[in-house]
C-alpha cells in the first residue's frame, strides 16, 4: 500500500525530543503489526480518529464514564432522559424544547438519551420513534407522509404512502385518538424546530401538541432548535398547548474542559484492536496537549469560538497528515491547520485581482472615505481612476470599455454590489454601487500583493489625492 | 510539514501534478483529506478561488485518478431544485457503471432525495465508501429554496452515511451564510497563479515547429500587455492562441529571424494594443480577428466594424431630434433651459462664476428624469422647420422607449404626463447629432 522509507524525519524545531522518541516508538510498533496484517496500524488509527472527528465520539463512552460531565450537560441530560422515560414507561405525554447555539451538542445529548433508553429492552420494544427535520420536511404534507412511513402504518406499502394530505392527516389523528394510556408511546423528535413554525397555519405543530395535551396516545414531542426566541414564533393556540418546558444547552465550558475535549477527540478508546499501540498513542496525545504552542493555538481558537465542531475542523488537517513515514501528530501541522482555517477570504480574493481592478478598488475606497459611505457609480470611479492614471502614475491609461470590464468582474466577485437590486432602467455606468470590502482588508491585501507598483501603493495610502 | 516533503508521493499524485502544474499543495491537501476509500471525511468542502484557477480541474482529476465514486453537477444547469436532485441521483447510477433502473428517477423534495439517496447507496453497494457530490457554481444554490444549502452541508448526518459534498464557487464563503446559520464546511482556497506560473502553464501549448525560447518570448510579450488588465488564465490562453500567427509573420516572410526579438516586438506591439481594445472586449469576434490578421489594413477594418458599429443606429429624422432633445433634457438642469433654448433671451447675462464651481457634473451622476412637456418644448426649440404634433411624433417617442433608447420612469400612460429618462451615451448622441448637423455640445450645460 503505502511505501515506507527508512529516512528519518526532519523534526520541526518546536517539537521537543520526546516527540522524536514518540515517532520512533510508534513507527516500530506500527511496523510489527503491519507485518501481521496487510493494513497498516497507523492508517487504522487514522480512520478511527477521522470517524471521531466527523461523527463525534462513540456514545457508549459517554454513558458509562467521565466525558459526558466534561461537556457540562449532565443535568440537562438527566432531565431529558427522565422525561422520555416517563413517556415510555408510564404513558405520560410531554413536550419540551431543547435550545442551544449551533454545535453545542443538542443532537449528541439527544442521541445519548436514546442510546441509554435503548439499553433497556422493555422500552426498546415498546417505544416508537419518529425523527423529523425541518430541512427535509419543508411542508406539512411531506411531514405527514414521513410520519406514516416511519410509523409503518397500514396505508403504507414498501415505503410508499397512499392518500391525499387530508386523508393522511385524518387517518393519523384517528390512529392517535383511538389510543389511550395503554397504547404504545411515540417519541417525536423535531430537529430544526424553528423551520416547522413557518409551515402554513402550523397545522402539524398544533396537532402534535394537541395530542400531547389531551388524553390520547402518549407522545413526547421534543423540538431541537438554535433560536432563542422560538416560542415567540408559535401561534397563540399552539403556544398555549405547549408545556413551556425548555432546556438550554449553552457552550459554557472553560478552557480546561476544552483541552480535555481536545484530548478526547484524539485518543483511541478501549475498542481499538491493538491496545499497546493505543496506550502508546494516547501518551503521545497527552504530550501533545501539554505542548505550549498547541495550547496557545487552542487558546486562540477558544476565544474565537467554543463550538466543538470548529475544534474538530481544526484537528482534521493534522490527523489527515498521518502516514507511515510520519506516524505522529506534529505541532507544525496544527499551526498549518489553524492558518488554513483562519485565512481571511476577502483578502485572499483581493490578492488575485489584476492591477487595474486593484486600482478601481482603491478609487472606490477613496470615494467611500471622501463621501462617507454614499453610494457611487462607475463614472465617478472612472473619473477618480483617470485622475490618478493621468497625473500621478507612469501606468498606461486604459480606455473606458476596458475599465468597465474590470469593474464588472468586481461586481461578479461580489466585492461591489448595486444599492437597489434592479438595473434595467439605468445604464450600467450610472447604477449606484456600494463597496463590500473594508479598507483594512484592502490595505492588508496591498501589503501582500505581488509586484504592486509603488505609485499605486502610495495612492492607496493618501486618501485625499485629487 | 517539512519532514514530509521528501517522502516519495505515490504514482497517482505524481501523474496528477504533471497534469496540473502549480497545484501541488492543493492536490496534496485534497488527497490527504479524502484519505482511503472507507475513511470518513469532512461532511462538506467549500472550494473557492478566482475564475480559471483549476478548481474544477483539480477536484475532478483527483476524484477520477483515485477512482472514487463521485457525482458532478453544475448548479447553473439545475435551475429548479427537482432537477438538481434528479441529476445527482441519475449520475450516481451512471458513475458506478451500472444499468439505470427502468423507471425514471422522480424526486421533487429534499425528503425524497435523502431517502432515495440512501436507497441508491445501498443498491449500488456504496455504503463502505465515501461518495462525493461535486456542486459546481455553488453560488446558485443561494437562489434556490432556503433549505437546500443547509441540507447539503449536513448531508452526511441526514443520510447517515459516508458522503462528502464539495462546493465550488468564485464567491467567498461569508456570502453564503444566512438565516440561523448552518454546519460550517471545510473551506479551501485556490490561490491565483502568479506571472511565472501563468507562463509555465501557457508554455504547455507551445507549437512544435518553433523553438521554446521563441514561444516563451512571445508569451512574455503577451503577458506584459495583458497581465495588468486580466489574470484569467483561459482568457490569456485564448489571446495567446489567436495572436501567435501575427507574431511569427516576419519570420515566415523572411524579414526577421527567430532571434530578432526587437524587430518581432516592434511589428507585434501595435497589434496587441489593438487586441486589447477589440478582441478582449469582444467588439470583434475571434474569427473576424483572425481574418483581419491575414489582411494587412486591419486598423481600418476595426474602426468600421468594431467600436463604431455599436454606436451607429439608423433612425428617422424626427426620432433623431427627439432623442437629442431627450438627451438635452436629461443632462441639463431645467433652470438652464431658458438660457439655451429661449429665442429672445439676452445673451449678455452670463452665469456667475461662483455658481459654476459648485455645480455637479450630470455626466457623472447620470441622467435625470424629465416630463413629456419639457421634452416637447426642447424638441420644438431645436428642430428646424414647423412640425405638427401629430400622432406620429408621439408614436416615435414610445418606439424610442421600446428600443431602450429612452426609458419611462413614471406615469403609466401618455395622458398624465409621463416622465422619461435618456439611456444613450455621450458618444452615441454626438454621432446622431452629427448626422443632422446639430452641435449638441454647444447646448450641454456641463460643457459650456
Amino acid at each position: 500500500m503505502m511505501t515506507k522509507k527508512g529516512k528519518k524525519n526532519k523534526v520541526a524545531t518546536s517539537e521537543s525530543v520526546s516527540f522524536v522518541e514518540d515517532t520512533n516508538e510508534l513507527r516500530s510498533l506500527g511496523k510489527t503489526v503491519r507485518d501481521l496484517s496487510n493494513i497498516s496500524i497507523i492508517s487504522l488509527c487514522q480512520s478511527v480518529l477521522k470517524q471521531q472527528l466527523t461523527k463525534g465520539l462513540p456514545t457508549q463512552r459517554h454513558t458509562n464514564n467521565e466525558p459526558l460531565s466534561v461537556q457540562g450537560f449532565d443535568q440537562e441530560y438527566r432531565q431529558l432522559l427522565d422525561l422520555v422515560r416517563r413517556t415510555a414507561t408510564s404513558g405520560e405525554s410531554n413536550s419540551v424544547l431543547v435550545i442551544g447555539p449551533r454545535g453545542s451538542g443538542k443532537t449528541t445529548v439527544m442521541k445519548n438519551v436514546i442510546a441509554k433508553l435503548w439499553s433497556d429492552e422493555q422500552i426498546q420494544e415498546n417505544l416508537l420513534q419518529v425523527h423529523l427535520n425541518g430541512l427535509l420536511q419543508t411542508d406539512d404534507r411531506i411531514a405527514l407522509t414521513e410520519i406514516t412511513r416511519q410509523l409503518k402504518l397500514e396505508n403504507t406499502l414498501d415505503d410508499k404512502v397512499f392518500g391525499s394530505f387530508s386523508e393522511t392527516l385524518q387517518f393519523l389523528l384517528e390512529a392517535l385518538k383511538s389510543g389511550d394510556q395503554s397504547s404504545k408511546p411515540i417519541l417525536f423528535i423535531l430537529d430544526e424546530f424553528d423551520l416547522f413554525t413557518h409551515h402554513k397555519n402550523q397545522t402539524l405543530l398544533y396537532n402534535l401538541f394537541d395530542v400531547a395535551q389531551s388524553a390520547q396516545a402518549p407522545v413526547c414531542v421534543i423540538g431541537i432548535t438554535c433560536r432563542l426566541d422560538v416560542v415567540e414564533l408559535l401561534e397563540k393556540r399552539v403556544k398555549s398547548r405547549f408545556s413551556h418546558r425548555q432546556i438550554h444547552l449553552f457552550n459554557n465550558q472553560t478552557f480546561q474542559d476544552y483541552v480535555i475535549i481536545f484530548k478526547n477527540l484524539l485518543t483511541l478508546d478501549t475498542q481499538f484492536p491493538d491496545q499497546t499501540y493505543a496506550s502508546q498513542w494516547n501518551r503521545h496525545v497527552e504530550r501533545i496537549s501539554r505542548d505550549p504552542t498547541v495550547l496557545d493555538l487552542l487558546q486562540q481558537h477558544f476565544t474565537y469560538t467554543k463550538d466543538v465542531r470548529a475544534l474538530q475542523q481544526l484537528l482534521m488537517y493534522p490527523v489527515c497528515q498521518l502516514c507511515d513515514s510520519s506516524p505522529t501528530l506534529s505541532v507544525s501541522d496544527f499551526v498549518e491547520s489553524r492558518k488554513l482555517i483562519t485565512m481571511d477570504s476577502k483578502s485572499a480574493m483581493l490578492h488575485g485581482v489584476s492591477i487595474l481592478e486593484l486600482c478601481l478598488i482603491i478609487a472606490m475606497k477613496h470615494m467611500t472615505e471622501i463621501y462617507e459611505g454614499e453610494p457611487f457609480n462607475f463614472e465617478m470611479v472612472y473619473s477618480e481612476y483617470s485622475k490618478f492614471a493621468q497625473r500621478k502614475s507612469s501606468m498606461q491609461v486604459f480606455e473606458k470599455a476596458v475599465v468597465l470590464k474590470a469593474f464588472e468582474h468586481l461586481i461578479h466577485l461580489e466585492l461591489v454590489k448595486t444599492v437597489d437590486g434592479a438595473g434595467s432602467r439605468v445604464q450600467k455606468e450610472y447604477r449606484l454601487m456600494q463597496m463590500l470590502v473594508h479598507e483594512t482588508q484592502i490595505m492588508e491585501a496591498l501589503q501582500k500583493y505581488p509586484q504592486c507598483p509603488t505609485d499605486v501603493r502610495q495612492w492607496a495610502a493618501s486618501s485625499l489625492a485629487s | 510539514m517539512e519532514g514530509r516533503n521528501d517522502e516519495t508521493p505515490d504514482r497517482e499524485t505524481l501523474s496528477l501534478t504533471k497534469l496540473l502544474p502549480c497545484r501541488e499543495l492543493q492536490i496534496k491537501l485534497l488527497t490527504t483529506l479524502f484519505g482511503k476509500r472507507g475513511d470518513m471525511t469532512v461532511p462538506a468542502l467549500f472550494v473557492y478561488g478566482h475564475t480559471a484557477t483549476g478548481k474544477s480541474a483539480v477536484i475532478n482529476s483527483v476524484l477520477k485518478t483515485h477512482k472514487l465514486p463521485h457525482v458532478l453537477v453544475n448548479c447553473v444547469e439545475c435551475y429548479s431544485s427537482g432537477f438538481l436532485y434528479e441529476a445527482v441521483l441519475c449520475a450516481l447510477y451512471t458513475c458506478q457503471g451500472s444499468q439505470k433502473s427502468d423507471a425514471p428517477v422522480r424526486c421533487d423534495n429534499m425528503n425524497d432525495f435523502v431517502r432515495l439517496f440512501r436507497q441508491t447507496c445501498v443498491n449500488l453497494d456504496l455504503l463502505n465508501e465515501t461518495v462525493y457530490i461535486v456542486l459546481d457554481k455553488a453560488e446558485r444554490l443561494r437562489e434556490m429554496d432556503a433549505n437546500i444549502l443547509p441540507a447539503f452541508l449536513r448531508l452526511q448526518e441526514l443520510v447517515d452515511g459516508n458522503v462528502c459534498v464539495i462546493m465550488l464557487s468564485e464567491i467567498v464563503w461569508e456570502k453564503f451564510q444566512c438565516g440561523t446559520g448552518f454546519q460550517e464546511p471545510y473551506v479551501v482556497h485556490f490561490p491565483d497563479y502568479n506571472k511565472d506560473e501563468l507562463l509555465r502553464i501557457l508554455m504547455r501549448s507551445a507549437p512544435a515547429e518553433f523553438s521554446e525560447d521563441l514561444y516563451q518570448m512571445y508569451l512574455s510579450l503577451v503577458l506584459s500587455v495583458f497581465h495588468i488588465v486580466c489574470r484569467n488564465l483561459s482568457e490569456l490562453q485564448h489571446l495567446a492562441a489567436i495572436n501567435f500567427k501575427k507574431y511569427i509573420e516576419p519570420i515566415k516572410n523572411g524579414e526577421a529571424t527567430e532571434s530578432d526579438n526587437r524587430k518581432l516586438w516592434k511589428n507585434f506591439e501595435p497589434h496587441l494594443k489593438k487586441a486589447l481594445q477589440t478582441v478582449y472586449l469582444r467588439e470583434v469576434s475571434s474569427t473576424q480577428w483572425e481574418r483581419m490578421l491575414e489582411e494587412s489594413d486591419m486598423g481600418k477594418m476595426i474602426t468600421q466594424q468594431g467600436l463604431s458599429s455599436r454606436t451607429h443606429v439608423e433612425l428617422p429624422y424626427y426620432s433623431k431630434y427627439l432623442l437629442i432633445a431627450a438627451y438635452l433634457a436629461s443632462y441639463n438642469p431645467a433652470r438652464s433651459d431658458k438660457k439655451f433654448f429661449s429665442k429672445h433671451s439676452d445673451k449678455k447675462k452670463k452665469p456667475k462664476v461662483v455658481r459654476k464651481q459648485e455645480r455637479t457634473n450630470n455626466h457623472v451622476l447620470g441622467p435625470k428624469p424629465f416630463p413629456l412637456d419639457r421634452l416637447m418644448a426642447v424638441f420644438y426649440a431645436i428642430v428646424e422647420g414647423k412640425v405638427a404634433p401629430t400622432a406620429n411624433i408621439f408614436m416615435q417617442i414610445t418606439s424610442l422607449v421600446s428600443v431602450h433608447l429612452l426609458a419611462q420612469v413614471a406615469g403609466d400612460d401618455q395622458i398624465d404626463v409621463p416622465k422619461y429618462k435618456c439611456l444613450v451615451s455621450f458618444d452615441f448622441i454626438k454621432s446622431v447629432a452629427r448626422t443632422v448637423n446639430f452641435d449638441v455640445v454647444r447646448y450641454l450645460y456641463d460643457f459650456v
